[in-house]
């Protein structure tokens, strides 16, 4: 039982923190362009000032 | 920089196809130094720019146009929350929030099942109730929402039987758990919501998919014109802050964005968006002309009349909101086994506990029963195996460039047996396309590409897409000169060559222009529309998949009779948009009518059609008003599309004859108490992963 008293809460906060983190990047507009995503892997960054 | 506050826009840029473009504008934009940042939407193919206030809308686009991309300018970013796109962030919330409970409700009923007992039972039911309990009113909403309305309605729809299902489970559970019960039923609600929330999601993403498609392909969205001040200097205006009464601008090329007469100036407008007409129309001062025609010739200056909503157009805007009635009538699948299913569910349910209690089980056992009944025959699979198919089409649809606006479409594009087409711009290509030009001497083609690339009159750039594709060498002229309503001027070697409109001109439907050399007539060009590159094919493959097609077209029947026969297709000709209104309806009687056009006269009939197609080069009025738009000058993706449909539809019968299946098995033993909460759970998540795994069938059925 003691146990379980430190199990469970430790489960649910890990569930919680997803949930937190996935609402977090919701908001940060991660999963507004996925296809884009997928291809920025290919994008050179240009060097500042290199223009 | 300074600390100016800066303006966000949206543009939409279709033309966004690779990492390369996305690199070429998030680079190449910041450059101008009004633009401090750009960020590309790839999915939406938006680009979102932060500039400063004093930017004007042209130089912007002008920005992406010494890119080599084509923008326009979306609403403004500014405040405007898109209703659909919030909706389906919630229900995304939802999904997560149900996620996240199920998994640790799950975590807490597998311990109950490998034989918890006593208080640690007890315990784990409380837990489950106290995550259950919120996550089932937070994420339970949309259906809840939508029950509620429809049974206000006196109707029943899909979200009606899992409401009632979900508060009666949910309230047995919670007494179970606080008389210390064996059977505790918040995993299989919990987990059923979120089954049926990816559902309600998958729905949604499509819809959004389909409208930033659509959105992007707008084009007249936030147009305007050059507007002359009474200071006689012209300023750019949008279409929105036009009044009657400006004088506005309007250049060879430039599509007219409001009503008015022609104060100066003589040319030719193109109608076909508006009337399907193909032959160009000569104005002259006084005449009338109307927003969405396309200005061919020269710059002409028009006097506003009538800006809006209160354009000719009106009243085709008012013909097509009576014909969209009809559609938005129609039932959709999921809806209609919803009718028979839920009373039949309910009738069951009841049958369950009056059967127990007559055997004598006690209310309590019986009521048990009859909860496992519920959760077994909850439309769970069912909610999941219609969106889940149609989203896997759309996608597949999208990729060869056939966008659908939403699930409802798919359903009704799979039911058309009679097809009716407008000929200008659908069949046809809509856009003049040079004639004869391989006839034409080597020498006097390479001059004539030289010239045409100096002008963005759309004659030159018909001119110059055709010689381009016979790979022209471009020969050396210097001193390039353009004169509005005339023509290009050069000087190649000792010789100074034109390349303008004729003379004399060519009357009647006969687009031309002309090369000469010093002043001596060289070559002349015509132009003429010409039919899409596969639309004998694409005909002959709608008939051979049962679908009768027929020409409905606004224009006269001279111009229509060559078409008909090329496609050995009937025709009807010489139609107002109110004919082919009637011409439809004559139609729907017997048959369910897909229809095909582009134009703003073909706007009520699309409207009014059991589903509707608009290729993307459509009017606007035209790419709003159909189901479906596809991309590119081919016509074989409309058959793509109608096939997807009709294999759609098969795929989601056989969903429901799973579905079904199941339901014939497991009932049974839900009726004789055998569904623990285990076996609820196994039940349900086993079906709904079959029918997902069915719908993804389609993702290969395009090939």
């Amino acid at each position: 039982m003691n146990g379980l008293a430190l199990l469970i809460p430790i489960a649910l906060g890990l569930g919680l923190l997803g949930l937190a983190a996935f609402f977090w990047s919701l908001r940060r507009g991660q999963f507004d362009d996925l296809d884009g995503a997928a291809l920025r892997i290919f994008v050179e960054d240009e060097e500042e000032g290199a223009a | 920089m300074t600390a100016v506050a800066l303006i966000e826009r949206d543009f939409a840029v279709p033309d966004i196809r690779c990492a390369g473009c996305i690199a070429k504008l998030e680079q190449g934009l910041v450059r101008d130094r009004r633009i401090a940042s750009a960020r590309v939407n790839f999915t939406e193919k938006r680009v979102h720019l932060s500039c400063v206030p004093d930017a004007e809308m042209p130089d912007l686009i002008g920005a992406f146009t010494t890119l080599g991309f084509e923008a326009h300018p979306i609403g403004n970013a500014l405040g405007d929350a898109d209703p659909a796109a919030a909706d389906s962030r919630e229900l995304l919330r939802a999904v997560a929030v149900s996620g996240f409970a199920m998994m640790n409700i799950m975590l807490l009923s597998v311990s109950v099942w490998s034989g918890a007992s006593g208080a640690t039972r007890d315990l784990f039911h409380w837990l489950s109730a106290m995550i259950a309990l919120p996550t089932i009113a937070y994420a339970g909403r949309p259906f809840f929402r939508s029950a509620w309305r429809a049974l206000r309605h006196r109707q029943t729809n899909m979200d009606v039987p899992i409401s009632i299902g979900v508060l009666i489970t949910t309230g047995l559970s919670l007494f179970e758990t606080a008389t210390s019960g064996p059977h505790a039923y918040f995993d299989g609600v919990v987990m059923l919501l979120f089954f049926l929330l990816c559902g309600r999601w998958l729905d949604s993403v499509m819809r959004d998919r389909a409208r930033g498609g659509v959105t992007a392909l707008l084009r007249n969205m936030g147009t305007g014109a050059m507007v002359l001040g009474d200071d006689g200097k012209s300023r750019w205006t949008d279409a929105t802050a036009l009044e009657p009464g400006m004088v506005m601008l309007v250049a060879a090329g430039e599509r007219l964005a409001a009503d008015g007469a022609v104060l100066r100036g003589t040319s030719r407008l193109d109608l076909s968006l508006l009337t399907g007409e193909s032959a160009p129309q000569l104005v002259r001062v006084d005449d009338r002309v109307h927003a969405g025609t396309l200005n061919l010739d020269a710059p002409i200056e028009v006097r506003v009349s009538a800006v809006g909503g209160d354009t000719a157009l009106a009243d085709i805007a008012r013909l097509m909101g009576e014909a969209a009635q009809g559609k938005s009538r129609y039932v959709r699948i999921a809806d209609r086994a919803a009718r028979l299913y839920a009373p039949a569910v309910h009738a069951l349910a009841l049958l369950a506990f009056i059967g127990w209690m007559i055997a004598g089980a006690g209310w309590h056992h019986s009521l048990l029963i009859a909860v496992a009944v519920l959760i077994i025959t909850c439309p769970c699979a069912l909610g999941l195996a219609v969106p889940a198919a149609q989203i896997v089409a759309a996608g597949a649809l999208m990729r060869v460039g056939v966008l659908i606006k939403d699930g409802s479409a798919l359903e009704r594009l799979a039911e058309v047996d009679r097809a009716m087409i407008d000929k200008t711009g659908t069949l046809t290509l809509g856009r003049p396309e040079a004639r004869d030009l391989e006839r034409l001497d080597p020498q006097l083609q390479s001059l004539a590409l030289a010239l045409a690339q100096a002008s963005r009159h759309p004659l030159s750039e018909a001119l110059t897409r055709g010689l381009q594709a016979l790979d022209v060498a471009r020969p050396d002229v210097h001193s390039i000169r353009e004169t509005p309503g005339f023509g290009v001027e050069a000087k190649w070697g000792d010789h100074i060559v034109t390349l303008g409109r004729p003379g004399d001109p060519v009357e009647g439907d006969a687009l031309a222009t002309q090369l000469s050399i010093d002043g001596a007539l060289a070559a002349t060009i015509g132009f003429a529309d010409r039919l899409r590159p596969d639309a004998r094919a694409a005909m002959d493959a709608l008939r051979a998949d049962g679908i009768d097609v027929s020409i409905l077209s606004g224009d006269r029947a001279a111009a229509v009779a060559p078409v008909a026969r090329e496609l050995a297709m009937t025709a009807q000709t010489g139609m107002s948009p109110q004919d082919k209104l009637a011409a439809l309806a004559r139609q729907s009687a017997a048959h369910r009518v897909l229809m095909i056009g582009d134009g703003l006269n073909d706007g009520p009939a699309l409207a009014a059609g059991h589903a509707s197609m608009a290729p993307g080069s459509a009017s606007d009025v035209g790419k709003n008003a159909a189901d479906c738009i596809f991309l590119g000058d081919r016509l074989m993706p409309i058959v793509a599309a109608l096939r997807m449909a009709r294999r759609t539809q098969a795929i989601v019968r056989q969903n429901f004859v799973l579905a079904i299946g199941y339901n014939v098995i497991a009932v049974p033993l839900a009726f004789l108490g055998y569904v623990t909460p285990l076996v609820a759970a196994l039940a349900m998540s086993g079906s709904s992963l079959i029918v997902v795994g069915n719908a993804m069938r389609l993702k290969r059925a395009i090939r």
